[in-house]
């Protein structure tokens, strides 16, 4: 029917198809003005070698940004916030680049100082896509900066949030600095115990025996007042809320070890458990630090502020545009919107077409036409030309902003306390019951001994060893799941996933593709004039479904469409050749039918003629069938959406179960909310801000997104949507970890027994101890991180499999 | 034996120096960005040697 143009014309700036027109310059191909512009101010500057580095590395120009965008940075106050420093001459900025994306990129943005003299420095840190640049003041300006940027293709993205004076979390780095005076004080102690356990204690000359002890106690005093001192911050804090949690018996087995050391080396009669105590601190920061190992480019916790946009044009008294930040707009005021522009505030379409995508924010997945005096809600997408509209509420007050006035949002708490913390508590119970019982023993058989057996036993039995296997656990895990697109905020949340009973979906966005419906053609077959035909009228149209149709339909020629109208919601009709064409709904054509079946169908009709329609349907992701039918074995799932129920008998095959349409984002919080008053554990899976108080008030939320480095509300987990096929194997793997908590947990309880035989009969020598400790250590790390990486094989193995099998289908 | 005194006394000093120059290279960020690093330390060899290349041209 439709044949593929044999070859295809690539651009030179972006390697897009050239599909509508082919602009050559230098004898290369470029798919549209703004490319070529970009290579022309690069060219002039010799920067050309951009080209060479990486094929293609441009992002596509063809949506042109307006002039006087930037406009708003030229507010003082707005560029106070921004500037992080400024001295007589210069000034220091971030700007985040989201295109970025190639070496390309790094190298000329890191080459800003050709392109301009005032710019003194640009350097990148690519894992961020940002840039720092270094510029003079007084002869460039954030403005001007921000322009040169969009200029070559990298438009910097301001949001709310870089404006609402946090400064931006730095990474604490004292763990670090903590680990490696551990490591140092460690190691160092462990080689001048050496030669007190070789020789069984016997030194013969006494002064160097003096100088090793004297210089063990010297190393572990960082150890000890510093290194240490958070697990002593942490039990007290604990003791003060009379909760006992895993740091609490460590705290005191440090203290002891440490007092006792402290009273042997003093007291000239032993060489002490310093290299016991600072070995199993510096393998617990460790273990802590490959836990909580974040991943610096994500955020978990934004909210409806990083999403709008920060300066928005306003039409004053006297007719002027004006460009303000966002948070001087004020009830009343007169704001433009342009085409692809966010709006900021809940207010009144005054004047243009607005055909508004709302799919972030009610999980509508087609655009909605408003009409003049209708109110339209803040945080959709405007797709059509300038809108004038009059502001009715605060950008705080919103409709979507008000959610997070929620007592969903004010909790700060952690959900859920890990179970290590009450496992930890029965050990301790353990524990005492020994310590007291051998007490209780050595007072009536030789008093002299029960310090010493006290003392010894709280050293050997210390939870360490079920704080090292938990953290190690967690934190290979999370790296797993890492893998496979699975970004967990903590460790706390793999716990709580293999808790949860209950899986709420959402619909647009999260079940299915953001771009992508699948298209079909039925009816009489278009021939390539035809064909041609529907293709340039639909390119006239910026309606999602023209675009779907228009890159469905392969290019061979543009034509020249006359008389062009598009009736909003209906459908666009044009002559081409002097044929009238025209293509929209049934009711288009024919204002009394009624579509019978679901979906969305758009109607050709050429001459008078109905030819037949194109059926397009919303694209559920790959693997849905299969991943719905797996977790239903399991859990309980339920639907909730904000759009319509137009899909419903498609969904009802494969959801099977409870099915929510036309739900505000309020609604689905509640939702959440009477589950778990059910005492259900929920897992709220969605994407976009209708989803963002449900997410909130759920046990686990998981944000799917297409590209993790976009935008997603405040969640748990940040879930890449491609991999959405491995959902139900990755879920389960969670449920693994405890699995693995408590075999490691059980081989060092072994130890602890070996180590306790020789503690109650108080006749623990350092050098067992100093034995014991780094064996049992280190028994627990590999078991751990093996055990957990050996559990995933089967997935990696099975995902694998299918891709290759995949290949040989193509 | 007394030579282990001063022996000791040498290897800590060295020690402590290396943990001085850990605490000051995380503290000066130089494992904030572990990847730009790699990919400029390339460009900047090609940049060089093409602005050599032209001022020799401008030279001559």
């Amino acid at each position: 029917m439709i044949k593929e143009p044999e070859q295809r014309i690539t651009c030179y700036h972006c390697g897009e198809n050239c599909e509508e027109e082919t602009i050559d310059k230098d004898d290369k191909n470029f798919c549209c003005q703004g490319c070529k512009t970009v290579y022309e101010i690069l060219n002039k500057v010799e920067l050309c070698d951009y080209y060479t580095i990486s094929k293609a590395p441009g992002a596509n120009q063809k949506s042109k940004v307006r002039l006087d965008k930037f406009a708003f940075l030229e507010d003082v106050q707005l560029q106070q916030k921004l500037i992080h420093f400024k001295n007589e001459k210069q000034s220091h900025v971030t700007f985040y680049l989201p295109q970025m994306h190639c070496s390309s990129c790094i190298w000329l943005l890191e080459n800003l100082a050709k392109l301009d003299h005032h710019i003194i420095r640009s350097e990148v840190n690519f894992l961020k896509k940002e840039v720092s640049v270094v510029f003079s003041h007084s002869n460039s300006s954030l403005r001007s900066i921000a322009e040169l940027l969009t200029s070559i293709g990298y438009e910097p993205h301001f949001s709310l949030n870089d404006l609402s004076g946090k400064a931006i979390k730095k990474y604490d780095k004292s763990r670090i600095y903590k680990i490696g005076i551990a490591g140092f004080c460690f190691g160092n102690i462990m080689l001048l115990s050496f030669p007190e356990y070789f020789s069984l204690g016997v030194i013969e000359e006494k002064g160097l025996k003096k100088l090793f002890s004297y210089l063990i106690l010297v190393l572990s005093l960082p150890v000890f007042f510093y290194v240490a001192s958070e697990f002593f911050v942490s039990a007290f804090k604990s003791l003060k809320q009379r909760y006992l949690n895993i740091d609490a018996p460590i705290a005191l087995a440090i203290l002891i070890t440490f007092g006792r050391s402290v009273y042997e080396i003093i007291g000239g009669n032993g060489a002490g458990y310093m290299d016991s105590m600072s070995g199993i601190v510096f393998f617990m920061l460790i273990g802590r630090f490959f836990q909580n190992k974040t991943y610096n480019t994500m955020a978990f916790s934004r909210d409806y502020t990083s999403y709008f946009p920060l300066g928005v044009t306003i039409i004053n008294e006297e007719g002027v545009e004006q460009q303000v930040p966002i948070s001087k707009i004020k009830v009343g005021d007169r704001i433009k919107i342009h085409s692809n522009e966010i709006i900021p505030a809940d207010s009144i379409l005054f004047y243009g077409k607005a055909s508004i995508d709302q799919s972030f924010v009610t999980g509508e997945s087609f655009p909605v036409e408003k009409s003049i005096g209708e109110i339209i809600y803040a945080g959709g997408k405007q797709l059509g030309g300038a809108l004038e509209l009059e502001v009715i509420k605060d950008v705080s007050q919103s409709y979507l902003t008000s959610l997070w006035n929620n007592d969903a949002f004010k909790k700060t708490e952690e959900k859920g306390v890990s179970y290590i913390h009450t496992v930890s508590k029965y050990f301790t119970f353990v524990l005492f019951s020994i310590a007291i019982v051998s007490a209780i023993y050595w007072q009536i058989n030789d008093p002299t001994r029960v310090w010493n057996a006290v003392t010894s036993i709280l050293i050997v039995a210390c939870p360490c060893a079920l704080l090292l296997s938990a953290t190690f656990t967690n934190g290979n895990m999370l790296r797993v799941l890492q893998n496979f697109g699975f970004f967990a905020r903590n460790a706390g949340v793999i716990e709580q996933i293999a808790a949860a009973d209950t899986i709420v979906f959402d619909k647009t966005g999260t079940i299915t593709e953001q771009t992508n419906s699948e298209i079909k053609y039925e009816g009489t077959p278009l021939d390539e004039q035809i064909a041609q035909y529907v293709r340039s009228l639909a390119a006239q149209s910026n309606h999602p479904l023209s675009k779907a149709i228009v890159s469905y339909l392969p290019s061979y020629k543009k034509l020249v469409v006359k008389n062009y109208h598009e009736e909003p919601g209906a459908g666009i009709v044009g002559m081409i050749e002097n044929n009238k064409v025209a293509i929209g709904s049934l009711n288009f054509f024919n204002p009394n039918a009624v579509q019978i079946d679901v979906g969305t169908k758009v109607y050709v009709q050429i001459k008078d003629r109905v030819y037949g329609y194109f059926a397009i349907q919303t694209n559920y992701r790959q693997g849905l069938a299969h991943v719905l039918g797996k977790l239903k074995e399991r859990f309980k799932v339920s639907l909730i959406s904000g759009d319509n129920d137009s899909e419903y008998s498609k969904l009802k095959n494969l959801f099977n179960a409870k099915q929510y349409f036309n739900r505000s984002p309020q609604d689905k919080l509640e939702y959440i909310e009477k589950l778990q008053k059910e005492n259900k554990k929920v897992i709220m899976i969605g994407d976009g801000f209708n989803d963002a108080g449900a997410l909130r008030q759920s046990n686990v939320g998981i944000a799917v997104t297409d590209n993790v480095n976009n935008f997603s509300p405040a969640c748990d987990v940040i879930f890449d949507g491609t991999k959405f096929s491995h959902l139900d194997d990755l879920l389960k793997y969670c449920t693994h970890n405890k699995l693995i908590i408590n075999i490691s947990f059980s081989v060092s309880i072994f130890y602890n027994v070996v180590g306790l035989y020789f503690a109650v009969q108080g006749n623990l020598q350092p050098v067992i101890a100093a034995i014991l400790m780094p064996v049992s250590s280190m028994s627990i790390v590999l078991l751990t991180t093996g055990l957990s990486t050996v559990l995933a094989l089967p997935i990696k193995r099975k995902y694998k499999l299918r891709g290759r099998l995949f290949l040989k289908l193509i | 034996m007394s030579v282990i005194f001063i022996l000791i006394i040498a290897s800590l000093t060295i020690a402590i120096g290396f943990l001085i120059a850990f605490i000051w290279s995380v503290k000066t960020n130089q494992y904030d960005d572990d990847y730009t690093p790699s990919v400029r330390i390339l460009f900047d060899n090609e940049l060089r040697s093409k602005q050599q290349s032209n001022s020799k041209e401008k030279n001559k």
